[in-house]
């Protein structure tokens, strides 16, 4: 059955309060710890940082922080600009990208959790690697059977077209990790982003595997267990609608049959 | 504790090619009540309150007694499928296909109840008009 409360080697507990700075513009962070070597519970530890000495955005932050204050806190980050995705994790309760998500974006104190219901490996940082396999497991390339042209496949603008909204997405798993269907049944649930990635190729104009494709997803747990709550468009940090992705999935299974 | 790699747990037993049939029935059968409920509301509602000869003799004509006998099929289907939708979200396992057996046995037999019910009064509605005339 589904759990509604936390195993006891998981509840939260209060954490350390670091040292507040001197200055006029200070801002409270309360930032998630667990530390898989130690063995104790995670905890939730409070930095103060000089808003005047920091910049703009969450990553910033918390850069800020492992440099200067803790140099224990650990999280994913690489690009900076919102393409890497590698800085997702829940922020003032909404699964983000610390890089491009502003600290005036918030209210009061900053409250920084990993993404929710994934395994923890440290941190801020959660264990991707089913996340991956799901990803992998739509064949997130191009399926061809004619023979290779001599130049180039060919694609028209209007084709080409149809995969703006869907080619952007960086697998950052905030969508699916805010998916509460994805929360119960990640075993056999795709979730929101190997949806996405995958309705991208079902529509490639020059793949040829779409039947293929759409064989491996009809299935009740694959694919129909995306119950439109749609909290996969609301957080995306792209802007993208995985949902209306699904809905266009479940439209050509549709077709398929009736 | 098993040594199964990545992609052979996302991969899981494949596809069961099933899915499509229930999405379709349970949006066929959505538009379809959509229609059925209110007016089925609306015999319904202004039989309540009603002698009990005046219930049977509305539900005994064609239009109340077939209307009735769609909602609860229509609606009663609808049901046993949503039920078995919401039941593999949260339970698993035996208890998973438990639970469903039993939403599906209590469609079928609130469907056979009011089947019977409707039967009867439609038999004892052409009884009673027999005899009045």
């Amino acid at each position: 059955m589904v759990q509604f409360s936390l195993p006891k080697n998981s509840k939260i507990r209060v954490g350390k309060t670091w040292p507040k700075p001197d200055g006029k513009n200070i801002r409270k962070f309360q930032i998630y710890r667990w530390d898989p070597d130690t063995g104790e519970n995670p905890r939730v530890d409070t930095y103060f940082l000089d808003m005047d000495k920091c910049g703009p955005m969450v990553l910033d932050a918390l850069i800020k922080i492992k440099n200067e204050i803790d140099p224990t806190l650990t999280f994913r980050r690489s690009c900076r600009e919102g393409i890497c995705g590698s800085c997702a994790m829940n922020i003032d309760g909404i699964n983000t990208l610390a890089c491009i998500y502003g600290l005036d974006e918030i209210k009061g104190d900053v409250k920084i959790y990993p993404l929710p219901h994934m395994p923890v490996v440290k941190d801020l940082i959660p264990d991707l690697t089913h996340f991956y396999a799901q990803h992998a497991s739509i064949m997130p390339w191009l399926e061809t059977k004619t023979n290779r042209p001599a130049k180039e496949w060919r694609q028209s603008i209007e084709d080409r077209k149809k995969l703006d909204g869907l080619y952007e997405c960086v697998m950052c798993a905030s969508c699916s990790t805010s998916c509460p269907s994805y929360w119960w049944n990640s075993d056999r649930y795709l979730g929101p982003a190997a949806l996405l990635h995958a309705y991208r190729w079902i529509i490639d104009s020059r793949d040829e595997a779409t039947g293929e494709r759409l064989d491996a997803l009809e299935d009740p747990f694959k694919l129909y267990r995306c119950h439109t709550i749609m909290n996969c468009a609301k957080t995306c940090p792209k802007g993208l609608n995985p949902a209306k992705a699904i809905a266009e999935i479940k439209k050509l299974q549709l077709n398929r049959v009736v | 504790m098993r040594y199964l790699t990545a992609r052979k747990r996302a991969e899981g037993k494949g596809a069961s090619h099933t899915g499509t049939e229930h999405h379709w029935y349970m949006t066929a059968s959505a538009v379809g009540l959509a229609f059925l409920v209110p007016v089925f509301l609306f015999v319904f509602g202004r039989a309540l309150g009603q002698s009990q000869e005046a219930v049977i003799e509305t539900f005994s004509h064609p239009f109340p007694a077939i209307l009735t006998a769609l909602t609860v099929l229509i609606g009663m289907r609808h049901f046993a499928k949503g039920a078995q939708m919401m039941i593999e979200d949260y339970a698993r396992g035996t208890m998973r296909k438990g639970l469903v057996i039993l939403a599906i046995s209590i469609s079928y037999a609130v469907t056979a109840v009011a089947f019977y019910a409707l039967a009867k009064m439609t038999i004892i509605g052409f009884i009673l008009g027999a005899m009045a005339h």
